[in-house]
């Protein structure tokens, strides 16, 4: 995994809540079996005129220009603001898979659902959780000021408004370090191999029947 | 002992390994697969020179790109086919405790066709790269939905990275009313607390209205709870668990069964445990439940109205009301039974099972699809569930009724198939997201109960399906 400490990126805001990952990332792209590539696909019922195939070339296809990220002032954004409940529904890792494909590095809204946001630190995405008014500051700045840029500090565990203004913000201890160290969950959690196989061992003993 | 709620004997019964800040290392028992968030999980393994821990945790099936109707041709869609061999491929590489292919009688819906064949047990750690795994909380198991990446960290460590979770109890007491369902209850709980509302919990079904369900209701409900926001749904062992689980094939059986039962009625929630939220809901208020926006929270009662976004004063919100009735192609208070509908699902892992089926047979029986509805889909949840409904001539009524009855699988769920809605097109479906595109590009999603939605093929609209008695 790509390692993630610091980033001074612009902002483009994603004014809307209970965006779904059905919505971040369309099922007929889910057919592939690879984990890359999904980045052109990122949104692409509100992000395209037409309906987007698996395997197709992009770059032709008709953008929607009401579409926030096919507006010129939002292009080449890292950080996306967004509103509660962002990346409800379905497990699909598509999802943070086509943002980080896209761009993005930091996602900061009031709430994001419990898969998705557990999804998000498994591929160098950091995904902030912010008090509401301060979210809703961030949109204000944001959509006032073109050129929008906020810095993110993971081991400082704060972001800077350009104004100065400092917001901190909370993140598990455990995710920080896997996420500043780009470190493999897999490779941490076979530290443990001699305790799991203990606990498995106690476990076909007093269950059996879960290892038929 | 302090009184413990049924998540935290699980949750307890299941712990490794404690990090400082309290991630936990829990030992998963069941690894269900499907071919659509497993190809880069065993990629990965692969690439790492990694092993599976223990293949016999692993019960897999062809489910989401699988057609409906004419097996006999195969996946036609190529890069559905590729996906579906590539599991093919792995499983016959790595090995799985069972392996439902596609065309197997047994195959189905990866979330019926574990607990039909007794392969999601109480007392288990049940993940699946799939959020709708919560349904196997209706066994007392501590199941949910997981990504790639932690469909690979199961398969290569048995574990799970986790948080504990806090604990959410839904009480839900008093008698339904006739026609009102499983489906109805767990709309009309995501209507009170929404989609966000279990975000960070567990929750836990109970009362005298979820103990009178059967299983198959109860995990209708137990699917739904990640639309609540909740990675997990749960309900207690009774005698209805047992009695479900009784001779299923990989139950187990003489001694160990014995062993097993005594164990599995510890499983319920001690008196006075503590919850960290509860929720009270009169199952006799409840009424048959019809979604009319674009998240399974905006939703109303049959005999209500589209609600006016005017009224609402979060703008956020009021903003979401008026982009759903957009899209949805709907005015502000139109009456929900003055709907008129183009195309019925039934099925999908909300409600696809025998149960369901009936219901919607029994509503459908000696009458026919209404000439404006195109199209009413049956699609049973597994090969099990077909021949069973067939067995009780369900099938017979069905064609009857100008329905088609098709071959089981995810389906117009969320259409990874052929089957799905055309832009515009508005449906009566019993599964259970109504996001945007979610059944097909600008297709138009009212999630419905079995009932409700027979209701609505034989009528041409959204109907009260009391009254069609």
């Amino acid at each position: 995994m790509k390692p993630f400490q610091k980033l001074d990126g612009l902002v483009a805001p994603m004014d809307r809540a209970n965006v779904d990952t059905d919505a971040i990332i369309p099922k007929q792209f889910l057919k592939s079996i690879k984990r890359s590539g999904f980045g052109p696909n990122l949104f692409d019922e509100w992000r395209y005129m037409d309906v987007g195939q698996p395997g197709q070339d992009n770059s032709g296809r008709p953008l929607n220009p009401e579409f926030v990220l096919n507006q010129p002032r939002y292009k080449g954004a890292e950080i996306l603001l967004t509103r509660d409940n962002f990346g409800c529904g379905s497990s699909r890792e598509h999802a943070p898979w086509a943002l980080e494909d896209f761009g993005f590095r930091v996602l900061i809204g009031p709430s994001f659902a419990d898969i998705f946001f557990n999804n998000c630190f498994k591929n160098g995405l950091l995904p902030i959780k912010l008090a509401a008014d301060e979210v809703d500051a961030l949109f204000a700045q944001c959509h006032g000021s073109e050129g929008y840029r906020l810095a993110v500090d993971l081991q400082a565990r704060t972001i800077t408004r350009p104004d100065g203004k400092v917001l901190a913000f909370d993140v598990d201890p455990f995710r920080r370090e896997c996420l500043l160290n780009g470190w493999d969950d897999i490779g941490l959690t076979l530290r443990h191999a001699d305790k799991i196989r203990d606990f498995e061992a106690k476990r076909r003993i007093a269950q059996p029947w879960l290892f038929a | 002992m302090q009184a413990q709620t049924l998540y935290e004997k699980l949750w307890s019964s299941h712990v490794v390994h404690v990090e400082d800040d309290g991630t936990a290392l829990i030992y998963i028992d069941r690894h269900l697969v499907h071919e659509v968030t497993s190809p880069q999980a065993f990629e990965g393994l692969k690439l790492a020179g990694r092993k599976p821990w223990r293949v016999d945790s692993i019960v897999a099936t062809a489910d989401h790109n699988t057609p409906t109707d004419h097996w006999e041709k195969g996946i036609l869609d190529p890069v559905s086919r590729q996906q579906v061999e590539t599991l093919d491929s792995n499983i016959r590489e790595v090995g799985a405790l069972a392996y439902f292919p596609f065309k197997n009688e047994r195959q189905g819906i990866v979330h019926v066709i574990g607990p039909e064949n007794g392969a999601t047990l109480p007392g288990m750690t049940v993940v699946c790269g799939d959020s709708h795994t919560s349904t196997h909380g209706a066994f007392a198991c501590l199941a949910h939905g997981i990504g790639t990446s932690e469909v690979e960290h199961v398969m290569a460590t048995q574990c799970l990275l986790q948080k504990k979770s806090r604990t959410m109890l839904i009480q839900v007491d008093g008698e339904l009313g006739a026609g009102v369902t499983a489906k109805d209850i767990v709309l009309a709980i995501i209507g009170r607390i929404g989609t966000a509302g279990g975000t960070g919990y567990a929750i836990e079904f109970a009362g005298s209205a979820i103990r009178s369900l059967s299983m198959e209701g109860r995990m209708t409900i137990c699917n739904m709870a990640i639309e609540a926001g909740a990675r997990a749904g749960l309900v207690a062992v009774d005698d209805k668990t047992v009695d479900y689980l009784k001779g299923r094939p990989f139950s187990p059986t003489g001694e160990a069964w014995e062993r097993a039962v005594d164990y599995w009625r510890t499983l319920h929630s001690d008196e006075g445990a503590q919850f960290d939220a509860v929720v009270e809901l009169d199952a006799a208020k409840i009424l048959p439940q019809v979604t009319w926006g674009t998240s399974p929270e905006m939703v109303a009662a049959i005999d209500g109205i589209v609600p006016d976004p005017a009224l609402e004063s979060d703008p956020v919100k009021r903003e979401g009301m008026e982009r759903a009735l957009q899209y949805m192609g709907l005015k502000a208070r139109t009456p929900i039974a003055e709907i008129p509908v183009d195309k019925v699902f039934i099925g999908s892992c909300t409600n696809s099972r025998i149960e369901d089926l009936r219901a919607a047979a029994e509503v459908a029986k000696g009458r026919r699809k209404a000439d404006n509805v195109k199209l009413v889909l049956v699609v049973p949840g597994s090969g099990l569930v077909k021949r069973q409904a067939e067995a009780e001539g369900l099938d017979k009524v069905f064609l009857a009724a100008g329905f088609e009855w098709r071959e089981p699988g995810c389906s117009m769920c969320l259409a990874m198939n052929a089957d799905r809605l055309e832009p515009g097109e508005r449906c009566a479906s019993t599964s259970n997201r109504n996001f945007e595109g979610r059944q097909g590009a600008g297709g138009r999603t009212h999630l419905v109960s079995p009932a409700m939605a027979a209701a609505a093929a034989v009528t041409g609209h959204f109907a009260d399906v009391r009254t069609l008695a």
